[in-house]
């Protein structure tokens, strides 16, 4: 079977005044119909590659693959009309803060129906009811209410669960979540969380999971890809990863707290230069 | 689940539906969003127009207390300089001016308030007869001059930010600059040479030709409105060959402010996390800018236009003067000179006036823009 999307080589670079500054260096992977998870700290390229993927990443920056392929088919620097076709109606992204990521003076029915009319072509009628069944399948429990409310009217947690809905109406069959759980409680996290990985796995969705949380990861995604400097560090199963053998890995691991080990002190993650450059034990040798 | 839910949806931000305002009788059923919205709006209203008067109060204040501080005797001015200590007394008693202060400024502000400003004595016509006359023709030039300066300086603005460094933006930007730095004077004076003394393609100095001045009965005093009412095309073309140069002056001044302060608005817009969710939709790039942008920044554009439609209400005295526009600006200019306070303070309570309602509009727009406003 081949992958929902694939991707080899991945660079995203920008020119800056002293030199071209590069955000994504060299990621390869293949992404089926599964939760993969992208784990590093801020300013790895976790966001970037995301951007990538759905062609966001605006000039000068500069988006360059050996592969980009969306179900066999290449969607690498595409025209910006056969871009935004795909945009939203085959892969969508979820982003962190619904706060911000939702139009303020919009209510939130319009927000939700207007990328879906764009896509399916449908009646005004159809697409609302197609948007009060996607905030039921959300939980929202009000949904007639909620879609003739301002985003400012609903709860952090209730904002995400809505631009959930929003990004899973059309039928995407990919979904970007892009830290999706940070700005929000930890009390509603889970929640939100559990009602995301439901929506994916009833549709058969690729979920790309961007995360810095490794025990979220972990609980919520098949496979994990650990990226650092741009780069893909190691890949490997969720329930594997106590078996990291990249220090870095092992590193972010034994910077958490943990019930079953409480240690004295937690160890400081220790960065080594050689991390960024050296050659990795991927799963595609021989080059790509 | 249902405990989140219950929390945010009733807690946060939705208006709780067991405390209906005092005026409305409890209704049966829960009220609806917009019902609850509007009804909120409605009280704030109340609040609006009480911080509208205070603020009216506080002009009438001050201006009453610039006539009183002022180094011009006001009695002189009435009874001239050779007239007797008797018939000062007489004058400084019919004036008022023997009353305590407070006693002074409640008469100030029931006659403002029936429109009597007094005697201009330059022109020696009460003054709210010659603001009747001149403010039209300020507000008939700084209506049309905002019209062209928001009518091409939003969309050039707007365009800018989104073609950010394209070669829209530099003409924009070009553009502005000599409109900033460039004297409206000299470029008045150059388009009149232009456009009125080689080309003849339009009227010259004043409101109106010779052959159409007085032929339109005024209603409005806006030379243009009245010829439209009028039914009298003549007297209409002629006027609009007379106000087409200075308006458009003004309008090219206050679009260059006006198309800044767009693209710096859109700017900021352009780069908030909303606009690459509708982008991540699939929304073509026009969408994404006037759809979902463009209304964020609805708003402050407001402010801005206001404000530079208030500074043109005030009279741009130098236009006035360049063109012969019998005006506020060169009204009250000519009175200050003159040592005309009842003129001056006259005008200067209605130009006040004049951004108060200002105000109070850009307000009101902000309440139906805005549903965070509220």
């Amino acid at each position: 079977m081949s992958p929902l999307l694939s991707v080899r080589n991945l660079r995203v670079s920008f020119p800056t005044r002293s030199g071209t500054f590069d955000a994504v260096r060299g990621v390869s992977f293949d992404l089926g119909r599964e939760r993969l998870g992208v784990v590093g700290e801020s300013g790895s390229g976790k966001s970037m590659t995301g951007r990538a993927i759905l062609g966001l990443v605006r000039p000068p920056g500069r988006v360059t693959a050996d592969r980009m392929e969306l179900d066999g088919q290449p969607i690498l620097n595409l025209p910006e009309r056969q871009m935004r076709a795909l945009r939203g109606a085959r892969i969508s992204m979820v982003m962190q803060d619904p706060k911000f990521s939702l139009n303020p003076v919009m209510t939130i029915g319009r927000q939700i129906t207007e990328g879906y009319r764009l896509h399916t072509r449908t009646t005004p009628q159809a697409a609302r009811d197609k948007a009060l069944e996607m905030l039921r399948a959300v939980q929202i429990r009000d949904p007639e209410r909620v879609f003739d409310a301002y985003p400012h009217e609903v709860s952090g947690g209730m904002g995400q669960r809505i631009m959930i809905a929003m990004m899973l109406a059309p039928d995407p069959e990919i979904l970007i979540a892009d830290e999706p759980t940070s700005a929000l409680d930890v009390s509603v996290r889970n929640e939100v969380l559990r009602i995301m990985d439901k929506l994916v796995r009833d549709r058969g969705m690729g979920l790309i999971f961007i995360s810095h949380d490794l025990n979220l990861v972990a609980e919520f995604c098949d496979r994990v890809l650990i990226m650092y400097a741009g780069r893909v560090v190691e890949e490997l199963p969720a329930h594997d990863l106590k078996n990291a053998r990249h220090p870095y890995t092992q590193g972010l691991l034994n910077s958490l707290p943990r019930l079953d080990h409480p240690v004295e002190r937690l160890s400081v993650l220790q960065r080594q230069d050689s991390w960024r450059d050296e050659e990795i034990a991927t799963p595609f040798p021989g080059g790509l | 689940m249902s405990q989140t839910d219950t929390a945010s949806g009733g807690g946060q931000g939705l208006p709780p539906a067991n405390t209906p305002p005092a005026n409305t009788p409890p209704k049966a059923e829960a009220p609806s969003h917009r019902g609850a919205r509007l009804r909120r709006r409605a009280r704030s209203l109340g609040g609006l127009v009480l911080s509208l008067a205070l603020t009216l109060l506080g002009l009438l204040l001050i201006t009453f207390i610039i006539g009183r501080v002022m180094p011009i005797d006001p009695v002189l001015k009435v009874v001239g300089e050779r007239a007797t200590q008797a018939q000062y007394d007489a004058a400084y008693q019919a004036m008022g001016l023997d009353k305590p202060i407070w006693q002074q400024f409640l008469r100030y502000v029931s006659e403002v308030l029936r429109g009597d400003f007094g005697r201009s004595i330059s022109t020696g016509h009460p003054v709210s007869e010659d603001l009747k006359r001149v403010f039209p023709a300020t507000v008939e030039l700084a209506t049309l001059g905002t019209l062209i300066g928001v009518c091409v300086g939003v969309p050039l603005g707007v365009i800018a930010a989104a073609r950010r460094g394209g070669w829209i933006d530099q003409i924009a930007r070009v553009l502005a600059l000599v409109g900033y730095s460039m004297p409206i004077f000299w470029l008045g004076l150059m388009g009149l040479l232009l456009f009125y003394g080689i080309l003849g393609w339009i009227g010259g100095p004043g409101r109106q030709g010779i052959i159409y001045d007085g032929m339109v009965p005024t209603v409005t005093g806006m030379i243009l409105i009245d010829s439209l009412i009028a039914g009298d095309w003549g007297a209409f073309r002629d006027a609009f060959s007379h106000i087409v140069l200075p308006a458009s002056l003004l309008g090219y001044f206050s679009l260059a402010y006006i198309s800044r302060m767009t693209r710096s608005f859109m700017l900021e817009q352009l780069s908030s996390e909303y606009v690459t969710t509708a982008r991540v939709k699939g929304l073509s790039e026009a969408r994404v800018v006037w759809g979902h942008a463009f209304r964020n920044i609805l708003v402050p554009l407001i402010t801005v236009i206001a404000l530079s439609f208030g500074g043109l209400l005030e009279g741009s005295v130098l236009t006035e003067i360049v063109f012969s526009w019998p005006g506020i600006g060169q009204y009250i200019t000519k009175a200050l000179l003159a040592g005309d306070m009842n003129a001056v303070l006259g005008g200067t309570v209605l130009v006040g006036a004049c951004f108060v309602g200002l105000n109070l509009i850009s307000d009101l727009l902000y309440r139906v823009l805005d549903p965070r406003a509220s």
